[in-house]
């Protein structure tokens, strides 16, 4: 091949990327309009049906008065206190019992997971437990323990429990059997399994769970907080429902979405790193 | 740092070809238990001998109890009856130098390729500067210089059977047993593995067992080739394989006539077999 040929070769290479991504960006800004045609849609919709008044505000609420509702909490606090302060509290006790229900979640999936015995022994509780409506148990706790921290905690982390000890289970269970048997054959302890191939393996449907668990978490938190407390999110709403506001209800529920956004972000970010490993998504690639 | 392992020694706990790699397998038997509550003879009454650095081939039909021996020998499952020993002990739990290879790969696919094969050492407590010197050498070793930070998905399937056989020989094992390792490879890659895995067996002559299907494959490497039959799984005939060493080119040798005078009557041996193994099938499924 001459020079003037491999010239002409990279250029119409080149020419054939710009034409990839000039089409990629176009169909991304068509995706996002897409997206604000929806909002738009919904949000004016809703503002327009309250305002014409073919949908009650007193029952449905409005987004303006919704905005108006989140700058008075912003600005002149609560009942309870300021606005952050509620946040503060519920964001505590949905992490904490996130955080407790992973990791005994995690620890028991492991180990039954990896002992039949015990697997078999308790297999029927596990699925008594998991079948019971177990929010329910919030009102004991509260019952149990007060109206502080505690009982909270408790309920996400019950919640976050199950979510993720069923997937940790299941994980250890799907682990290759080759592989364990390598490792078994090449001298490896019980415990140098769980470290090297077990865990690992099982990490993939840990981490997956732990999208759903922490909804979970935040649905215990404030559903405690509702059913009594002192401070919190929860109280805000229950207070609010009290006063037949379902501005200031749809309010909380949009403080609570934003921190879940932020909470799922970062959950997807230790995703991005403790599973490297794994190979991209083949959607990752488009054709053009 | 400990400095308990001097760097040469460093995983091959055993010396070499003497008698610590001879495998004997005498009477045995193995039964399961279906989920009917019926039992299950896998194989009966296998008796067969490894020589010390031997490299040996079984080939039977599918469910012959190939892979069920494989396991009696590893020790990872016990036998029911009879018994196999390794350089004279009997085998009573994990064999100790022993490695395994499968059809699958086995790697880690969360460990990078560097970390794959390091696993042998690290799992035998050698200090992690060391084991990792160990594994960038058997990386050259097997052609993969350079890839050390490649997961496994990155790499393509012949690839990836060399970080395998170079995980599987890097504690030096007395003992490699193979269950069709190249099961899945495509005839091309096939072919260059057989090469490259007679390359790494002479230069560390292990007793390998080796299970295939493929009497090429199995006339082409071993230096005995023992044929199973099937349901349950037994010894039928045990063919010693005169082919000089080293072999080669793997792909020559099977235009020899030597060769294909071996080939056909381990062949008229095994055809019966197959046959009724499958026509037994077949009435299973009408």
């Amino acid at each position: 091949m001459s020079a003037a040929t491999v010239q002409l070769a990279s250029q119409s290479e080149l020419e054939l990327q710009a034409t990839g991504r000039r089409a990629r960006s176009r169909r991304a800004a068509f995706v996002w309009l897409g997206r604000l045609l929806v909002v738009v849609v919904v949000i004016g919709g809703w503002q327009w049906f309250t305002s014409v008044g073919w949908v009650d505000k007193f029952f449905y609420g409005q987004p303006t008065a919704i905005w108006d509702s989140l700058v008075t909490l912003f600005t002149q606090g609560t009942a309870f206190g300021p606005i952050w302060e509620q946040i503060g509290v519920t964001v505590e006790e949905s992490v904490l019992g996130f955080l407790l229900g992973t990791v005994v979640g995690i620890v028991f999936g492991i180990v039954l997971g990896s002992n039949r015995y015990l697997s078999d022994v308790l297999n029927p509780y596990i699925k008594v437990l998991n079948s019971i409506p177990r929010i329910v148990l919030g009102s004991i706790f509260i019952v149990a323990f007060g109206l502080g921290l505690f009982p909270k905690v408790l309920l996400a982390a019950v919640l976050v429990f199950f979510a993720v000890f069923f997937n940790a289970y299941q994980g250890v269970r799907e682990v290759d059997q080759n592989l364990i048997a390598n490792v078994r054959v090449l001298g490896a302890s019980p415990l140098q399994i769980a470290r090297h191939v077990t865990i690992p393996s099982a990490m993939t449907w840990i981490i997956a769970s732990l999208h759903t668990a922490f909804g979970f978490a935040i649905i215990g938190a404030l559903v405690a907080e509702i059913l009594g407390a002192l401070q919190g999110i929860g109280l805000i709403i229950s207070q609010a429902q009290g006063r037949l506001d379902p501005d200031t209800v749809f309010a909380c529920m949009v403080i609570i979405g934003v921190f879940t956004l932020g909470a799922e972000y970062l959950i997807t970010l230790l995703e991005k790193v403790v599973l490297k490993w794994r190979p991209p998504s083949r959607s990752e690639s488009q054709p053009i | 740092m400990g400095t308990r392992v001097p760097p040469d020694t460093s995983g091959s706990a055993i010396g070499d070809t003497d008698d610590a790699a001879r495998i004997d397998i005498v009477g045995l038997t193995k039964r399961y238990l279906t989920p009917k509550g019926e039992t299950f003879t896998a194989i009966h009454d296998v008796s067969l001998t490894v020589e010390p650095g031997q490299f040996c081939a079984i080939v039977g039909p599918t469910g012959c109890g190939k892979s069920t021996t494989l396991a009696q020998v590893s020790g990872l499952e016990h036998p029911s009856d009879g018994f196999v020993s390794v350089g004279g002990q009997r085998v009573d739990g994990i064999t100790k130098g022993v490695s395994y290879m499968f059809q699958s790969d086995s790697l880690f696919p969360w460990k990078t390729v560097l970390g794959n094969v390091m696993m042998g050492p690290v799992l035998l407590g050698t200090p992690k500067n060391q084991a990792i010197k160990l594994a960038l050498d058997w990386l050259r070793r097997v052609g993969l210089a350079g890839f050390e930070d490649r997961y496994p998905h990155q790499l393509s399937g012949g690839m990836r059977k060399r970080v395998a056989m170079a995980a599987a020989l890097i504690n030096r094992p007395r003992i490699l047993l193979m269950d069709e390792p190249f099961g899945a490879l495509d005839v091309q890659t096939k072919a260059i593995m057989q090469a490259e895995l007679l390359q790494l067996w002479e230069d560390l002559r292990p007793s390998v067992l080796f299970i295939t299907h493929d009497l090429d494959e199995a006339v082409t490497l071993s230096d005995r080739v023992v044929i199973m039959t099937s349901s349950p799984g037994t010894v039928k005939d045990v063919f010693d394989i005169d082919l000089p060493r080293p072999r080669g080119d793997v792909q020559e040798i099977r235009h020899e006539s030597r060769f294909q005078e071996l080939q056909g009557q381990i062949w008229a041996s095994l055809k019966d077999e197959v046959t009724r193994a499958y026509e037994r099938s077949a009435a299973v499924a009408a």
